[in-house]
């Protein structure tokens, strides 16, 4: 083992560590020097430090360019890692805006610290290549996510969903651990690549079969893909929003992030296919399977929820199965670098659009104190802006152009039929992913009718937005919307950040 | 210039959300200026357009390399048409619908953008722009009937909606496979529907993929059996939405599935032409059987509207020059005369006497109390019936020639449509406007001065369709000059493709 | 080639009429008449300086104009008229300004009233002169609308459902020839009628049909009889040919009487001279071939209607039917012409009278019967609405006037010599004897009981003891003797000198006779 160069090992994590800084710079401020303010003020310091942390980190993204892996893979940065990290930093500015009005909980301090460390454990698991340092950094994110669904300690369901989503997460820890180490077992190393090497040529042993549905499992669980999806909708409707919004988001893009590379990188070598009549055996066909059903019951259930959280995560789920399908497309190396880039885009997408679709559900809480669909009626008058962008978030989730949503499906569903291009194999895939897309419309029209169609009640009054509502929300909508129409704007320099990366 | 008209459209639509409050006026005007505006930059357009000169670029300007996905707007004859056509659809639905004081903003903000969307249809060459207009247009339908519509508005807003994004996802998967497939066999990734149209697709490739594509856009024309949701959507609608719905948006479908499903697969639809052909007729006879038997007045002319656009699909599918022209000139047609005749049944009839049903419509004595309704409708319903005069005849003359060379048995389907047709329309005619006040009812006459007088922005509107059909009819050259040169060599292309 | 646009002017010149009297209102409705009768006079006159400007001396069309309209479709805008149509814009000239002038009693939406007659007199004007299909279907067609309309709003009792079986059966009959013209159309690329009359002279459309037409499963000769059939429909419905004759007797019995006199005089010939111009030249050989069937319907029409009208106790039916047995007259001419004729002496002399008499019966019968409709509604007007056969008698005593005008007109539907109505039935007979005795002979059958059925309408209503209800009927008044007169001049005028209308004709039914020739 080499030496390690500390101070070029620190210049590499900067941005993670300062992440950490802020999370205990947020923490001091708040519990040392804000202790008897008011609220208002705790949250709007606390938040402003949360924020200020990630503007930082994500200028050092920006500025300072580097490309390299240290400790065998430990941490690899690379553009591409460094893009989902802006991402991730994105979204968690964004989630620590929607915490500015937190009547779930008085402990402002341990909140965004909670927030900041979770940022944290996504960024080094987005930037690692070794199965060790990917189990840590999942176990951090997981963790702090389990806190932050609890935190509404006044709430028994916020409990109740932290202790489902932590037994669930739980077993799945265990569940990719197994697998993992059985990865480790057969290659004798933790690192993908040379795991991946070391058992090249062997094709799907048993043991190495077992590995690989351990680790499909174990993320499964994390992404909330069928039948691992339980905790979800459990989780997203008792956690506190900004909470589940940032389990939505940014938790499912390192995930999705680190899963495609464990099955790209690690598991090179026994993809299989899942093409139309040509199924064999290997990873593939196994996300096949978990898309399929994903898909369907994800949209099919969400028909029936009257619950708007508990629709966002059964359409979550749904998500999960589409992105499951451009995991598919990685299995062909030839159309890699599209296909990886579709992935991104389209996570980096959903993430803004669920974010900003939680926003909104936040701001109707603040106001109604509950998420029923009855809660929406009437939103077009109460609150015209609000509803415009409510509009434009789910569409997008619905997948209707011009918005981001429409573009990520699009570019994911022709990476996945460009990869078996010569049979069109994986078309079967797609077309059931458009159709149930076809469904999905009713459920996100149901939520649009109660805002614009029917008559709201009298003395429905108008709602009152503060600016940081406005800034995030508005902010997003307009994000999803520039993405839509000009997705070159990250399409470009992801396209290019993949080349360098050299998938 | 003519991208002016999207152009015009959304930012008439965003202006609209910016007006202060709700003031009714401001919002009719600035919606009038702006379809007005777009009106008449696309007359300006057709006319400056010279005759028989192919395909004139717009704009053209890379959009997504990625993809090899362009912004490209272009013309030629046929989308000239229909561009002219959505122009005065338009502007005569802002002025059929000036009696909207319900939220007026949100109302012709959605209706300006419905527009923009179908502009962008019409002019766009690269096939996924084509696609993102086509879906831009489903949402602000829905809204549209839902919020302004009535008759189990809620219904029909949501059948339609999931109608169109059913017909747009099959559309998708045939695209996205379309595209691969070209891009496998020619190594250029592109969207350019005339790069497309040269791509040798796989005969057995566009077997499946020609239905499936072709099914998708034509859900939208009102293809039997797909049709349900049009006379549902139309009845439900607002009236300037079914103006719309009938008069532009089936269009789209149409347009669709001959400027993609058909020129992208010619051996597919060489393949499936008789069923294609014996689909439009099934729709043809069927959409004028039921209009036959309705009770309500509009449901008459949401069928009358499936048998119209059977003319047009069964056009597209003979496959020959004098065909496929004809379809061409029904959709504006249809477009025109549908128009006219929901503008009278929604905003004419329904806004003053609150029912469609004929049976009380029978009593009011419409002729006495609103006579020009009762002679527009005349007018338009004797246009629909395809007298000649009208610009109905004319195309539908050529769709039955172009009937008669490819299918002979399928032409007199045809014929007997138009016969049905007239069968219900006189039927409607005579129920809604023309029945002797019954003999048992010893009430006075009902006094014309119980309804509220024809409004002037209704018999601008009113004319200027009639005005449009009139011409058309009288002097077809003036569209057809515009259409037979495209539609030659377009179906040259189809013809040489199918072998 | 392209002179003063006589024809066009002609056609206009309703139209336009038409348009002003619209465009004045209820307010000015007493206006609407006299504007109406003036444009329909400006008319008259037009169509007398071409009567008088014409060149009888040839087969050929006259005054032509002919412009492109839809070069794709092969439309042109082509007018002129030969002796035919001469003949009948002629007619349309006469009749319509008498039914205007009858028309005093309308009192509803007058403007909307006499608009609607004018714009019907356009479209026959129009169809009377077209040689391009386009136009003449597009006036064809155009003229059934005003006619629904006047039906539906001024008609009698039942005019609701009378109105729609008319406007039903026309189209249905227009479909059926709409599509089989297209088929031509396709056979061909033309759509004008001289042109198809010059190919049709080169060979059967049946091989073009069967190449164009792709209907392999049928042989070019079923094929071409199929076309035939779908004009022949068209035709047949508007003559009326029976058994298709049902929409006439109660459209004809509901329609306001001045329609009515249109709808008889006018409309009906649009019929005959659609067989004269179309289905003659285009497609003799079917017609030979279906010949002894044709000429059974012929008959049929002729005796069965006039059976008919002996069974009516309306007289406006029993008219009507009269109506209808007229024009089996002109069927029966036609036919007869067509018989390839052996062992027939100068068979061209004999056609010649057939077709002569078929030209001079089709004027005839258009005076004679819109004058007796025109006679009906004078005294339906003064019974108040009472019609029927047996509801009169002795009206002799009380009103000379007025029976004897009406007598003469029905003498001369009868066929009195000396009058208009026995020179063009006697050249039909005399034709179609030779040419087919048999079914001539069946066919006097029918004058025999037309002759009893009008002798009983004459005994019936004029005279016999006079009904004490009409003691004090009134007499024409001057304005409707100064109706009456000039037709019943008119109908002298012809019954003495039938050449003022054969010398028109003669050169084009030659012509016609030239082109039939095998």
């Amino acid at each position: 083992m080499s030496t390690v160069d500390y101070l070029e090992l620190l210049k590499l994590a900067a941005p993670e560590t300062i992440v950490v800084a802020a999370a205990v710079a947020v923490l001091f401020v708040d519990l040392v020097i804000m202790r008897d303010e008011p609220m208002r003020h705790r949250l709007l310091i606390g938040g402003a430090v949360t924020g200020l942390g990630c503007l930082v980190a994500l200028l050092w993204l920006a500025k300072v360019p580097v490309h390299a892996a240290v400790l065998g893979g430990v941490l690899v940065v690379d553009p591409l890692t460094q893009w989902v990290k802006g991402i991730v930093l994105v979204l968690t500015l964004c989630t620590a805006a929607l915490s500015l009005h937190a009547k779930f909980t008085e402990h402002v301090g341990e909140y965004f610290t909670l927030v900041l460390l979770a940022t944290c454990g996504m960024m080094f698991l987005v930037s690692s290549d070794d199965l060790l340092t990917i189990f840590v950094s999942l176990e951090l994110t997981s963790l702090c996510l389990y806190i932050l669904t609890a935190f509404s300690k006044r709430d028994r369901s916020s409990a109740e969903a932290g202790l489902k989503y932590f037994l669930f997460g739980g077993m799945a820890a265990a569940f990719t651990l197994y697998g993992l180490s059985l990865v480790y077992g057969l290659a004798g190393t933790t690192n993908l690549r040379a795991a991946a090497a070391a058992l090249a040529g062997q094709g799907l042993t048993p043991l190495l079969a077992v590995a690989l549905i351990m680790v499909v499992i174990g993320f499964g669980f994390k992404v909330a893909a069928v039948p691992f999806h339980l905790w979800a909708p459990d989780a997203y409707q008792g956690a506190p929003t900004p909470a589940a919004a940032l389990i939505a988001s940014g938790s499912k893009v390192a995930s999705f992030f680190v899963l495609a590379k464990v099955l790209m990188l690690g598991f090179a070598g026994v993809e299989g296919s899942g093409a139309w009549r040509q199924f064999s055996a290997g990873w593939a066909p196994l996300l096949a399977t978990l898309a399929v059903v994903s898909m369907l019951l994800g949209n099919l259930a969400a028909l029936a929820q009257r619950r708007v959280k508990r629709l966002l995560a059964y359409s979550a789920i749904a998500h999960a199965g589409y992105l499951l399908l451009g995991l598919l497309a990685l299995a062909n190396s030839d159309g890699r670098p599209e296909a990886l880039a579709a992935l991104v885009y389209y996570l980096a997408t959903y993430g803004l659009t669920t974010v900003g679709a939680f926003g909104v559900l936040g701001v109707l809480e603040r106001v109604n104190g509950s998420d029923r669909l009855e809660d929406f009626i009437g939103l077009s008058r109460r609150a015209p802006g609000l509803a415009l962008c409510l509009v434009v978030f789910l569409l997008s989730l619905a997948g209707i152009p011009p918005l981001a949503g429409f573009f990520g499906k699009f570019y994911v569903f022709t990476a996945v039929v460009g990869a078996e291009p010569a049979r069109l194999g994986l078309l079967w895939l797609v077309a059931l992913a458009i159709a149930l897309s076809a469904v999905s419309l009713y459920y996100y029209l149901q939520v649009l009718k109660r805002a614009y169609v029917v008559a709201p009640v009298a003395g429905a009054d108008r709602i009152v937005l503060t600016w940081e509502d406005r800034l995030a929300v508005g902010g997003l909508a307009l994000a999803v919307v520039l993405l839509g129409v000009f997705p070159s704007l990250l399409l470009s320099p992801l396209g290019a950040a993949i080349q360098v990366a050299g998938y | 210039m003519l991208a002016w008209t999207i152009y015009l459209s959304f930012l008439g639509a965003g202006a609209l959300t910016l007006l202060p409050k709700e003031n009714a006026r401001a919002a009719r005007w600035v919606a009038l200026a702006v379809a007005g505006a777009g009106a008449v930059v696309a007359l300006v357009g057709a006319a400056a357009y010279p005759a028989g000169s192919g395909l004139v670029t717009v704009v053209r300007q890379s959009w997504v390399p990625a993809l090899g996905i362009e912004y490209y707007l272009a013309v030629d004859g046929i989308s000239l048409t229909l561009v002219v056509l959505t122009g005065l659809a338009a502007v005569s639905g802002i002025l059929f619908s000036w009696n909207v004081d319900q939220r007026p903003k949100e109302f012709f903000a959605f209706y300006l953008t419905l527009i923009g969307g179908v502009y962008g249809v019409f002019l766009s060459f690269d096939l996924f722009l084509l696609f993102v207009f086509y879906e831009i247009a489903i949402i602000p339908k829905y809204f549209l009937i839902a919020i302004w519509g009535s008759t189990r508005k809620e219904y029909g807003a949501m059948k339609l909606a999931l109608y169109s994004f059913v017909g747009s996802a099959l559309v998708l998967i045939g695209v996205v496979a379309a595209f691969i497939v070209a891009r496998t066999h020619t190594g250029v990734a592109s969207f350019d529907l005339e790069a497309l149209a040269a791509v040798p697709f796989p005969v057995q490739f566009q077997c499946w993929a020609f239905p499936l594509v072709f099914i998708g856009f034509a859900i939208l024309a009102g293809l039997w059996p797909f049709h349900t949701w049009a006379p549902t959507g139309h009845v439900a609608a607002p009236t300037a939405a079914s103006m719309l719905l009938a008069g532009v948006v089936m269009k789209l479908g149409a347009y669709g599935a001959l400027r993609v499903a058909m020129v992208l697969f010619p051996a597919g639809l060489h393949f499936w032409q008789r069923e294609v052909a014996l689909l439009a007729v099934i729709g043809i006879v069927y959409g004028a059987l039921v209009a036959l038997v309705q009770k309500d007045f509009k449901f008459v002319i949401g069928y009358s509207s499936v048998s119209h656009m059977g003319f047009v699909l069964l056009g597209l599918a003979t496959l020959n020059e004098i065909g496929v022209s004809g379809a061409v000139l029904q959709m504006f047609s249809h477009g025109i005369i549908a128009g006219l005749l929901f503008g009278v049944v929604g905003r004419m009839v329904y806004d003053r006497t609150h029912t469609r049903e004929l049976s009380q419509l029978e009593l009011m004595n419409l002729s006495r109390g609103l006579p020009f309704a009762a002679v527009t409708f005349v007018v338009a319903g004797v246009a629909s019936m395809g007298l000649p005069g009208f610009s109905g005849f004319v195309a539908e003359l050529q769709v039955l020639i172009g009937a008669w060379g490819a299918f002979p048995g399928f032409a007199l389907g045809a014929g007997l449509g138009i016969l049905l047709g007239v069968a219900y329309l006189l039927r409607t005619l005579q129920r809604a406007f023309f029945a002797d006040a019954p003999v048992s009812s010893r009430l006075p006459k009902a006094a014309p001065a119980e309804f509220e007088p024809i409004s002037m922005p209704e018999r601008i509107g009113a004319v200027l369709l009639v005005g449009a059909t009139l011409a058309v009819g009288l002097y077809p050259r003036l569209l057809l000059d515009l259409i037979v040169p495209s539609v030659v060599p377009l179906v040259q292309g189809l013809q040489k493709g199918a072998l | 080639m392209n002179g003063f646009p006589w024809i066009t002017v002609l056609t206009l010149t309703p139209l336009v009429g038409g348009m002003v009297v619209l465009g004045l209102g209820e307010r000015r409705q007493r206006w609407a008449r006299p504007v109406a009768l003036g444009a329909s006079l400006t008319a008259l006159l037009v169509a007398g300086v071409m009567w008088s400007t014409f060149d009888p001396g040839t087969a050929a069309v006259q005054w032509v104009e002919r412009y492109p309209w839809v070069p794709t479709l092969a439309v042109e805008y082509f007018v002129g008229v030969d002796g035919l149509g001469l003949l009948m814009v002629a007619l349309t000239a006469l009749i319509v300004p008498m039914a205007l002038l009858a028309s005093g009693q309308v009192r509803e939406r007058v403007p909307l009233y006499f608009a609607l007659l004018l714009f019907l007199q356009a479209g026959l004007f129009g169809t009377f002169t077209a040689l391009n299909f386009f136009h003449w279907f597009l006036f064809w067609e155009l003229s059934l609308v005003p006619a629904f309309f006047l039906i539906k709003f001024w008609g009698g009792p039942q005019r609701g459902s009378a109105a729609t079986q008319f406007f039903i059966y026309t189209m249905v009959g227009s479909v059926a020839m709409l599509l089989s013209f297209l088929a031509l159309f396709l056979a061909t690329g033309k759509f004008d009628f001289l042109e198809w009359a010059e190919l049709r002279r080169a060979g059967d459309w049946g091989a073009a049909l069967s190449a164009r037409l792709g209907w392999s499963s049928l042989s070019p000769e079923a094929l071409s009889g199929l076309v035939f059939l779908g004009v022949f429909l068209g035709l047949a419905v508007k003559v009326p040919v029976m058994p298709l004759h049902t929409w006439l007797p109660a459209t004809y019995a509901e329609a306001p009487t001045p329609v009515t006199m249109v709808l008889t005089g006018l409309m009906s010939k649009m019929g005959v001279y659609g067989f004269l111009r179309l289905l003659v030249p285009l497609f003799p050989e079917q017609l030979r071939c279906w010949l002894i069937p044709l000429l059974w319907l012929a008959v049929l029409t002729i005796v069965a209607s006039a059976a008919a009208a002996f069974a009516q106790r309306d007289l406006k039916r029993m008219l009507a039917y009269s109506s209808i047995n007229h024009l089996g007259y002109c069927l029966l001419g036609i036919f007869a012409a067509l018989r390839l004729s052996e062992g027939v002496l100068r068979p061209e002399l004999e056609r010649a009278a057939a077709l002569n008499g078929v030209y001079l019966q089709m004027f005839n019968h258009g005076l004679t019967a819109a004058t007796l409709f025109c006679c009906l509604g004078f005294l339906e007007q003064r019974a108040g609405g009472l019609r029927g056969l047996e509801d009169f008698g002795g009206l002799r005593k009380v009103a000379p006037v007025f029976c004897g005008l009406m007598g003469i007109a029905v003498f001369a539907s009868l066929g009195l010599p000396g009058l208009n109505g026995f020179v063009g039935e006697f050249l039909v007979f005399k034709g179609a004897f030779a040419l087919v005795p048999w079914a001539t002979a069946l066919a006097a059958l029918g004058l025999l009981i037309t002759a009893v059925f009008l002798l009983t309408l004459l005994q019936k209503v004029f005279h016999g003891p006079l009904n004490p209800k009409w003691a004090r009927l009134p007499d024409l008044d001057a304005a409707e003797r100064l109706l009456l007169l000039p037709a019943v001049a008119l109908m002298f005028a012809l019954g003495i000198n039938p050449q003022l209308v054969i010398r028109m004709t003669n050169e084009t039914v030659l012509g016609l006779i030239r082109q039939l020739e095998p």
